[in-house]
């Protein structure tokens, strides 16, 4: 099997199975699903808190607790992102493709285009791809890993907010709210990434299961096994 | 009054007793996180040193700041450090009017020229060479230029002062400009909130008298004895907010029982100042103790964060006016887009490979 070794589009057949997504990707992967998952519901009833809830103020702390699952699953999405960022150092070809998306190459730049063209029935079959599509790597690069960076960024501020300035938390981040005016502005942003993400979210799930299906490659159980596996006969 | 003056002399003057004068010199070194060497401190410096001449002007400003300074607490703070300060020259608060007012201002920069304080309230309008403020017969941004050049430091009294403040909100027709960006040579110590608390001012200016220097500010200029934490972290209905107990309507049960006014925007959580420390009027209260949200005054651009009684931002498009929404209600529309789209897309594609099937079929009996 022939393969562009910097778009990962597949030229020449026989096709057979590649490991793509080494283990740690894919345990960063499914370990960004459920912190996501509790950061968002999480998230939305910080900004839109719950009705109220009755009795004395003395033996309730469920607000408290909505924000302490949000900052544990905050801290775990965070480092999970760190230890992802390590990995593309160490890792496969495929464990950088979110991050560094080879826009120099005139190949990739083809093969966007081809994918795009695909998408919108411009062309009939898919091209077969080892990792990634030019068109997927973009939409990770410019949705998932910037806007996680950001809400990272952001989410880290506010969190030191909570000791206030001259502290060591407010040395680290105080930055930001220098960079974005004041504290609201920091919040506005990090809820309006918030939908960013989820936009993301929507988007991939319906793609991964699109391609799953219709593109004549394993997408889905390659984030679970590691391994793509091809069907139908190779392009010409 | 002569040079030679020292605080201590004038307070006496003033006919306030040692006794009075030591209470002043603890209560300052306990308001500025001093302990209790601070306040031996205070009181040797005032008692040994010069008094630093303090110049007050007046721009683009409702004058709430000088309101609230003379409604400082402790006494001593309102006679002393006033009177210390409204000697040299303070449009609103002097004895002397006219040429003579503006006189003296010009002996005093003369005469203590790099040792005074300019203290600064409201801002200048830059639009049309600053004709939007005219104090004196000329624009208060030459006038700021020309104080602020011989001083040692700035003080920016005010929201105003230090951020711009209603007069510069959107679409800031007369381009109020803070203090900060039109002196850019001097240190500046900014004093935010419209207006600040009394307290708040008297223990920064004494602060600077005694000791001379300018207290430790944060990344944003502000003092941060004052105001490095945020009014939500210290708010006494703050075990409402973690319970889970929040005001729905100003007239329902939660407020009457000053449950958390988070949900009807209360801006504590996102305001840096002492309010819910120090509060005002000899801390009898301050907004949130009397049932209404912090509306966030001590922040940059207050004015433009939306409404008071929605948590949440308002956004407006850019360059469409009248087309708002907060970040949930973006979210919420594109996330419905893409959702539709999807469905479209989806439905699309499984028309498309059902057509492509039946021509398959098709094509394969065709070659039977």
């Amino acid at each position: 099997m022939r393969v562009n070794p910097v778009s990962g589009q597949v030229l020449a057949g026989p096709l057979e199975p590649v490991y793509v997504y080494e283990a740690p990707v894919r345990l960063w992967h499914w370990v960004m699903v459920v912190a996501m998952l509790f950061l968002m519901g999480t998230g939305y009833m910080i900004g839109r808190p719950p009705p109220s809830i009755g009795g004395e103020a003395t033996f309730h702390y469920f607000f408290g607790y909505i924000r302490m699952i949000h900052f544990i699953a905050a801290m775990v999405f965070a480092v999970a992102f760190a230890v992802r960022v390590y990995w593309a150092f160490v890792g496969n070809h495929s464990s950088r493709a979110i991050f560094l998306p080879p826009v120099w190459n005139l190949s990739w730049w083809r093969g966007l285009f081809s994918q795009l063209g695909y998408y919108l029935f411009l062309k009939k079959e898919s091209e077969r791809w080892v990792g990634h599509n030019p068109l997927a790597q973009l939409a990770m690069f410019a949705m998932y890993t910037l806007g996680s960076l950001f809400i990272i960024i952001t989410g880290l501020a506010l969190y030191a907010e909570a000791w206030g300035w001259g502290t060591w938390p407010m040395n680290i981040m105080g930055w930001v709210f220098v960079v974005f005016g004041d504290p609201q502005m920091v919040r506005t942003l990090h809820r309006l990434t918030m939908w960013y993400l989820l936009l993301f979210a929507v988007i991939h799930v319906y793609m991964v299961f699109r391609e799953d299906i219709m593109s004549g490659q394993s997408v889905v159980g390659t984030m679970i096994s590691g391994i793509r596996t091809w069907k139908g006969a190779p392009r010409a | 009054m002569t040079e030679t003056d020292t605080y201590y002399a004038l307070m006496r003057r003033q006919g306030i007793s040692r006794r009075s004068f030591l209470k002043f010199c603890s209560l300052t070194a306990a308001s500025l996180g001093l302990g209790e060497a601070g306040a031996q401190q205070i009181a040797q410096a005032m008692q040994t040193k010069q008094r630093t001449p303090v110049i007050w002007l007046h721009g683009l400003e409702c004058t709430c700041c000088t309101e609230s300074f003379i409604r400082s607490a402790h006494p001593l703070a309102k006679d002393v450090v006033l009177s210390m300060i409204s000697l040299d020259y303070d449009d609103t608060l002097m004895a002397a009017a006219g040429h003579q007012a503006e006189q003296s201002l010009e002996d005093t920069i003369k005469k203590y020229k790099g040792n005074y304080i300019l203290a600064v309230e409201g801002n200048p309008p830059l639009a049309d060479d600053g004709i939007y403020c005219i104090p004196g017969g000329r624009p208060f941004v030459d006038k700021l230029r020309h104080v602020a050049k011989d001083a040692k430091a700035i003080i920016s009294w005010g929201s105003c002062a230090s951020w711009g403040c209603v007069q510069a909100a959107k679409p800031n027709p007369t381009k109020a400009t803070p203090v900060h960006k039109v002196i850019t040579d001097k240190p500046i110590i900014k004093v935010p909130g419209c207006p600040p608390i009394a307290e708040v001012m008297t223990g920064v200016v004494t602060y600077m008298l005694t000791f001379d220097r300018l207290p430790d500010l944060d990344a944003q200029g502000r003092p941060k004895m004052f105001y490095s934490q945020r009014v939500h972290d210290k708010c006494y209905r703050r075990p409402h907010f973690d319970a889970g107990q929040f005001v729905e309507h100003f007239d329902d049960a939660g407020a009457r029982m000053g449950y958390c006014l988070y949900k009807v925007g209360c801006k504590g959580p996102v305001t840096y100042n002492a309010c819910s420390t120090v509060r005002w009027n000899e801390g009898t209260s301050f907004p949130i103790q009397s049932g209404h949200g912090c509306i966030g005054c001590s922040e940059d651009d207050f004015w433009d964060r939306g409404s008071f009684y929605d948590h949440l931002t308002t956004i407006r498009a850019p360059g469409l006016s009248g087309i708002e929404g907060t970040a949930d209600q973006i979210g919420l529309v594109a996330v419905g887009v893409a959702g539709a789209a999807i469905a479209a897309h989806a439905a699309v594609s499984a028309i498309k490979q059902a057509r492509s099937k039946t021509r398959n079929d098709r094509v394969s009996e065709v070659e039977k």
